[in-house]
């Protein structure tokens, strides 16, 4: 879902950017208050677990892939303002390194994919726990919920400043992302499932790190 | 807190990151969007590359290529991110004690 420089407008590039900045701003100012020792490592790691794990794009249907977004994994570990952080950490790597989404677009790829995606999940996952409980099968609801929730939300965001931009049509762009991402989504949830699971029966200890 | 859980995560990484090159070429769901709506054609080249499209530069096989890449990718961001949350965390200390 990386946007490549040339979809947006530079009304939608610059609003982008002034609320990515401010949501980056306000990431950092929150870890410095809460930041401890055991989160500090669990940070790299998930930097570089999603950014791995975003290189492997997995088919969907129709000569489509997908990959793994990574925010929901990010939000429901350590909190929506550390994934925030993280997120945007790996969106610029991919930007200024590996040409994968363009410089002008950053902001909006950090809005969609850094902000929305941690937020929705993050908050998909709390409501999800408090209706569902603690229990190892609820837990699990929640991450995959909240998961496909992230990428669908993310993908609707992308849709919108596309279609703000005038690359396509609202009544086009919004049904045609929502609806492959729907599908991809799927896989958000069953990867961020698989590696929550892994957590809990190793290291239980790790998902109850305070949020951030 | 034992330290060796995330030396194992880390591992995992970079073992995801060799295995990339297994990764499906198809496009993803923006590009297949953009492609069936006609507004593929509005991309834009980069203006510079450096490591363009996960393919490490001057490496004549495009798998070990694209496996460097992953590695490089891995590795830059977990230092990054570290350094990046120490900092964040050590600057309170300094200002607060």
């Amino acid at each position: 879902m990386h946007i490549p420089d040339g979809f947006l407008n530079m009304a939608t590039v610059a609003s982008t950017y002034t609320i990515s900045v401010g949501g980056v701003a306000n990431a950092v100012r929150i870890a410095n208050k809460k930041l401890g020792e055991k989160q500090v490592p669990m940070m790299g790691v998930l930097a570089a677990f999603i950014f791995a794990a975003q290189m492997l794009n997995f088919p969907v249907a129709g000569g489509t892939s997908g990959h793994l977004i990574g925010a929901a994994l990010a939000a429901i570990l350590l909190g929506p303002w550390a994934a925030v952080i993280i997120m945007s950490a790996v969106l610029i790597a991919q930007s200024l390194i590996f040409q994968d989404g363009g410089l002008l677009a950053l902001g909006a790829n950090i809005f969609n994919m850094a902000i929305i995606a941690s937020f929705s999940a993050y908050y998909i996952y709390r409501l999800a726990q408090s209706l569902l409980g603690d229990s190892g099968k609820g837990q699990l609801i929640g991450v995959f919920a909240a998961s496909w929730g992230s990428v669908l939300l993310a993908s609707i965001a992308c849709a919108v400043e596309l279609a703000i931009s005038g690359a396509s049509p609202w009544g086009v762009v919004l049904p045609a992302m929502a609806g492959v991402h729907a599908l991809i989504g799927i896989g958000e949830g069953l990867i961020t499932s698989a590696v929550v699971s892994l957590v809990l029966a190793t290291r239980a200890d790790l998902m109850r790190l305070q949020k951030i | 807190m034992s330290k060796k859980w995330w030396i194992i995560a880390l591992v995992i990484s970079l073992a995801l990151a060799t295995i990339s090159p297994l990764a499906s070429s198809a496009p993803d769901g923006l590009e297949r969007v953009a492609e069936d709506n006609g507004f593929l054609s509005l991309a834009l080249e980069a203006p510079f590359e450096i490591v363009a499209d996960y393919v490490f530069p001057g490496i004549a096989n495009e798998a070990l290529a694209t496996i460097i890449a992953g590695w490089l990718g891995t590795i830059l961001l977990f230092i990054a991110v570290y350094g990046l949350a120490w900092l964040i965390k050590s600057r309170r200390r300094t200002t607060t004690v």
